[in-house]
Formats: structure tokens, C-alpha cells, sequence
């Protein structure tokens, strides 16, 4: 070593004595501390529990507690819509009783008469056929949701365990580190084309295509993180002990990655959704007589030329976004939540 | 080094062959109705000579080492469906370069907005630029691109007087699709710089730094920002490819003639030629883009280095 900076080292220390200085006087720090017999029997017992904790956690957390309410109205609203009184079916095509022609793209908030006779207000107003866009909307969203959820938990279930097997077993790791290459590389847009050819279109049909190359992603990052604490002394310790494999698989490793898990497919929720816009738009989506936000944001693209018809665009996407960014603060503050490292 | 990159690229070779061969066998499972645009007219025999034609009444080995036979001499191959007998590397000649004009600005934005973004966030942590930037970075990253693209377009391009589709001369029709394929980076670069710096920011040469009576601007941009942004150097040579080869939806939105749209046109019309070089040449890019980023995270930072010869120093 070179010469050693005194002066600098000289004010570090004198900062360190300030620093102590402003915590305690110099008679505090003389004096012994005192002694307390209860504290002495107190023992290492607590109540915590990590559930508990985390949810505790959460609760703390305004916004996504306000969010978080926002997404279980959403959801149970999109359920309860159908049954509300003067609803007319997201499909049924309303007719103007005394011409016989659809209601074409009426502006939100225009009341009309239908054909069975009585008066109907179309909240969001129609669209280029005459279809209710409220009703379009609500049903659109159920639709959506449902498919973002689905492909997220079966993401998640494939990506574990795969991510897992890839990260935990070191043989495996040059096998699957190719084979992720390889899928990786391969156009998303042949699969979905391949399973559109062999499958009938469909919600299903959807889900399937979406997760066939979904689950890569998850698997990637589980498994970097099993490589990060695969070697950890409690991990070294169990094996030396003899713990089954599987058993420090779910008891040592999987508790670690709660939290990120969660994160991971609270982010794949609003990912699926805006996918499957992307993918109605490049034209492999469900098919039209199925509402889904992508395909009524598809519409409603359509009439943006023309500033009087755009609420057919702007309904679906404001609610479209409600949805996922609801879903992405959520799922951070969850996140947040579920690392023990922030209970205290 | 050069022996540890030489050994990527090897293995890298064997990986595109891989991928070529899958992406050959899956567009060989397409339906032979899509190669004929009027097939329902046609009778057995025309059919049958026009697959004879595409050479696609052989069996599939042949085929396949057929098409490998051609790459290796260098011959790409021609297009029949996009433009009929014109050979790929003509069609793709004229699109590359938008392609990489585009995305080379998109990044060059990327980095100008999204770098200080990150640094001025993590210095003013919990403040309220942080609060500001978090927020932009959640609508960035919770909406659909496909949503807020369309409006970028729908409201930028009224408030700029252009119009709505792209055009080569006029600068200002470049103006959009860059803010929008931009914007999605800076949100991405602006996060991460943010996040890395602030872990940094706990380290034991941080402190050292703060009782040696450093300013907190110098502490932030001579030590953390270059420490934070090794793991960033990672990233940047795979997303700038990425962004080179140019974004499906900005480039249909805005009709751009670029490379982007191309890939999803030719698979959905089954132009067997065009998909393979096309996906060659994604392939390609991203491969090498992972490991630029290895190689770049090494040149950067000393500590690391590619294992195989420890204690070489």
C-alpha cells in the first residue's frame, strides 16, 4: 500500500465523533446501563406470522388498498352488469322500430325507443352495427380479465416448475439454457398462426397459444433466482443434513421467492390483457362475435379518423388502463408486502 | 477473451440451426390451401404442380438441406407470395435502413431522456421527482403500448399539423414514431438506473464517500452512476438491436416501410423464403446482442471476467 491520507482519514474520524456526539452525551456514555431481571427471562418466542404480517403490510399501503378495491369492484360489477335492470345483450344488434334499421355509432348518452318498445339510454352509445357499448365494454373486460388470470396462473405453474428443475438440478442447466435459445428465437406469430390452424378459434384456443410461449419468461426467472440462493449456507446446511431434495425445494427455496412470484404475475395480468389487444390487432385474436377489450379497442380504432365517433376508441382503452395499472400497483405493493425484510 | 467469445459464436451456430430447422418444420405444417390464393378453383393436378414448383412436394429432409445448402453459398433464397421472384436480400435491402434510422434515434432518445431520468430519481429519492418519475413509469409500463401508441398518434399528430402517415422526406412525420417506440426504453432504462443506484447507494464505499465530506452530487455522479450502470451495459447492445429491427405496431400504425410488420405479413401469407430469412436474421441479432452485452459488461467493469481462467491475472 502507498501512503496513507492522514488528513482525510483524520476527518473521517472526527465525523464519526461528532456523529456518536449527537446521539448520546458524554456522561451517557460513561455510565453503566441498567439492569432489568424481566428482560433477562424474556425469550426468543413471537407470534409473527408471515401471512398475517404481509397482509399487515399491505394494509399500510393506501393507494393499493384503494386499487386493489377497485379491481374487486371491477370484476364483480362486470358479473352483476348483465343482471341489472334496462340492459340490453352486448350482441343484439338494436333496431330502430319504426325503419327497421340498426342504431349505427349513436353518440353516448342518446335515448332512443327500441324494438320491443320501451325507451333505452345508451350510456357509451353504439357502435358501427348497432351494438350496445356499454354492454360491450363490461363484457369485454370480463372476458379479458379472465383470460389475463388464466395465463398468468398457468405461466406461473409450467415457469415454476420448469424454472425450478433449470436452475436446481446443475445438468439440466446447459439443456434447457439451449432450449430456451431456441424457443426464445422462434416467432411468436407461428404458433399462434399453427394453433389457430389446428384448434377452432376461441377463448381457449387464445389461451392455450398465449401460454405455450409464455411460460419461457417465468422460467428464466425463477431460475436465475434459485441460482442466486441455490448455494446458500442454510440451503449447503440442509443437504449436509440429508434433506430431501424436494423437501428443501419447497421448504427452503419456494417461501424465498414468494414475494417475487407474486410480482411476477401480478405484472403478467396487464401484460396478458395488452397483449391480447396486440394480438387482435395483428388479426389472430378472437374471433368478433366474442367481446374482449382487444377486439372492441380494434373497432373503435377504426373510427379515429373521425373526432365525433372516437369515444368508441377512448371508452375501452380508459378502462383498459384502470384495469391494468390497478393491477400493477397491486401487485408491487403486494410484492412489497410479502418480503419479510420489510416486517418488522 | 477472444477464445471464451469465439466459443459463444460457435455455440451460437449451433442454436440457429436449431432454430432454423424448427421454424422450417412449423411453416411446413401450414395448410396447403394458404399457398394458393384461389384454391378452391383449382384442380388436383395445378396443385400439384405448383407445389412442385415451390419444391415442396419433397420430403422434408430434402428440403431442409435444400434451404441450408442455399445459405451456406450465400443465396437467401426468393420471395414467391410477398413479391413473386424477387430474391429476399432485394426486398429487404430498401426496409433495413429505415429500420435502423428509426430505432438508432428511438435509442439515442431513450438514452438522453431515460439516463438523467434514473440519476436525478435515485439522487431525489422519496422526494418529489422520484414520486413524479414512478409515475411515469407505471403508466409507461401498466397501459398496453398498443394503447397509448394510438393515441400518441391520434393527438400528436393534430397537434403537430401533419399528417397521420409516415413519409420518408418529411422530417417531421419522424417525430412521432420515435417518441413512441422511445418512450417504452426510457421508462425501462429510467427504472432500473433508479433501482441499481439505489442499492448502491447502501454500500460501504457510499458511506466512506459521505464521511469523507463529498458533495452528494459527486458522490451521485462519479461514484454510484458508474458503479449502477455495469448491470445497465447488459442490457443496452440487445435492446438497441431490438429497437433497430424495428416495432410491429409503431410500423403498421404509422405505415413505415421498415422491417418491423414485415415478419407477421409474410408468415400469415406463407411465404416460406421470406419467414426464414426474416427470423434468420431476428435470430442473429439477438444472439449476438446477448453476447455484446456479456462482453461489454466485461471491458467495462474489471472484476468480472469470463470464468474459464481464474487467477490469470
Amino acid at each position: 500500500m502507498a501512503k496513507i491520507k492522514n488528513p482525510s482519514i483524520a476527518a473521517m474520524e472526527e465525523e464519526i465523533y461528532r456523529k456518536a456526539d449527537e446521539q448520546m452525551s458524554e456522561q451517557e456514555l460513561f455510565t453503566f446501563a441498567k439492569f432489568d431481571e424481566s428482560e433477562v427471562e424474556r425469550t426468543g418466542y413471537s407470534n409473527y406470522s408471515y401471512w398475517g404480517s404481509t397482509f399487515r403490510a399491505f394494509a399500510r399501503n393506501k393507494t393499493a388498498m384503494f386499487l386493489i378495491s377497485v379491481v374487486v369492484l371491477l370484476v364483480i360489477f362486470t358479473f352483476i352488469q348483465p343482471m341489472l335492470p334496462n340492459q340490453v345483450s352486448a350482441f343484439q344488434v338494436n333496431n330502430n322500430p319504426e325503419t327497421g334499421l340498426p342504431y349505427r355509432n349513436l353518440l353516448p348518452g342518446t335515448e332512443v325507443r327500441l324494438m320491443e318498445g320501451r325507451s333505452h339510454t345508451f350510456i357509451l352509445g353504439t357502435n358501427s352495427i348497432g351494438q350496445d357499448l356499454w354492454s360491450g365494454i363490461w363484457a369485454g373486460t370480463r372476458t379479458s380479465l379472465f383470460i389475463g388470470v388464466v395465463v398468468a396462473c398457468i405461466e406461473a405453474i409450467v415457469g415454476i416448475l420448469i424454472g425450478i428443475l433449470w436452475g436446481y438440478v446443475r445438468k439440466l442447466d446447459f439443456f434447457f439454457t439451449e432450449l430456451y435459445n431456441v424457443l426464445d428465437n422462434i416467432p411468436v406469430t407461428i404458433v399462434l398462426i399453427l394453433v389457430a390452424y389446428i384448434l377452432p378459434a376461441g377463448i381457449s384456443t387464445l389461451i392455450l397459444a398465449m401460454s405455450l410461449t409464455g411460460w419461457i419468461g417465468m422460467a428464466r426467472f425463477i431460475r436465475n433466482f434459485i441460482l442466486i440462493i441455490r448455494d446458500r449456507e442454510y440451503n449447503l446446511a440442509s443437504r449436509c443434513l440429508g434433506t430431501k431434495t424436494s423437501k428443501i425445494i419447497f421448504k427452503n427455496l419456494l417461501p424465498y421467492l414468494v414475494s417475487i412470484i407474486m410480482l411476477r404475475m401480478a405484472l403478467s395480468i396487464p401484460a396478458n390483457i395488452g397483449y391480447e389487444v396486440f394480438i387482435t390487432y395483428i388479426g389472430l385474436g378472437l374471433p368478433a362475435t366474442v367481446a374482449s377489450l382487444g377486439n372492441l379497442i380494434n373497432v373503435g380504432r377504426s373510427m379515429m379518423l373521425s373526432p365525433s365517433l372516437r369515444y368508441q376508441l377512448i371508452y375501452p382503452t380508459v378502462l383498459l388502463s384502470i384495469v391494468t395499472i390497478s393491477f400493477y400497483v397491486v401487485g408491487n405493493a403486494f410484492s412489497d408486502a410479502a418480503d419479510p425484510k420489510s416486517h418488522v | 477473451m477472444l477464445l471464451y467469445i469465439g466459443k459463444r459464436l460457435l455455440r451460437a451456430l449451433v442454436t440457429l440451426v436449431i432454430i432454423m430447422t424448427i421454424v422450417f418444420v412449423l411453416m411446413r405444417q401450414m395448410p396447403i390451401e394458404g399457398y394458393f390464393p384461389n384454391y378452391d378453383k383449382m384442380s388436383r393436378a395445378q396443385i400439384e404442380n405448383g407445389l412442385h414448383q415451390m419444391g415442396l412436394d419433397q420430403p422434408m429432409p430434402v428440403q431442409l438441406w435444400r434451404m441450408f445448402k442455399g445459405l451456406v453459398q450465400g443465396d437467401l433464397g426468393t420471395s414467391r407470395v410477398y413479391r413473386n421472384n424477387v430474391p429476399v436480400t432485394k426486398i429487404l435491402a430498401p426496409k433495413i435502413p429505415i429500420s435502423i434510422k428509426l430505432g438508432s434515434m428511438a435509442i439515442l432518445v431513450s438514452l438522453i431522456f431515460g439516463l438523467p431520468m434514473g440519476t436525478l430519481m435515485a439522487r431525489y429519492k422519496g422526494k418529489f421527482f422520484d414520486h413524479l418519475g414512478t409515475g411515469f413509469i407505471v403508466f409507461i409500463q401498466a397501459v398496453p403500448a398498443a394503447v397509448y401508441f394510438l393515441f400518441i398518434q391520434l393527438y400528436g399528430t393534430e397537434v403537430l399539423k401533419i399528417q397521420l402517415l409516415f413519409d420518408v422526406k418529411n422530417w417531421k412525420t419522424w417525430i412521432l414514431p420515435v417518441l413512441s417506440m422511445s418512450l417504452g426504453n426510457i421508462a425501462y432504462y429510467a427504472m432500473w438506473l433508479r433501482r441499481y443506484m439505489v442499492d448502491e447507494s447502501s454500500k460501504d464505499y457510499v458511506q466512506l464517500a459521505k464521511i469523507k465530506g463529498l458533495s452528494q452530487n459527486k458522490i451521485m455522479f462519479r461514484h454510484i452512476f458508474r458503479n449502477a450502470f455495469v448491470p445497465m451495459v447488459q442490457y443496452l447492445p440487445t435492446s438497441f438491436l431490438n429497437t433497430v429491427i424495428g416495432s410491429i405496431y409503431i410500423e403498421s400504425l404509422y405505415s413505415i416501410p421498415g422491417m418491423g410488420g414485415l415478419l407477421v405479413d409474410v408468415i400469415k401469407r406463407q411465404d416460406n423464403t421470406m419467414v426464414q430469412v426474416i427470423v434468420l436474421l431476428f435470430a442473429t441479432v439477438g444472439i449476438i446482442g446477448l453476447i455484446l452485452g456479456d462482453v461489454a459488461m466485461v471491458i467495462l467493469d474489471p472484476r468480472i471476467s469470463f470464468g474459464s481462467r481464474k487467477g490469470g491475472r
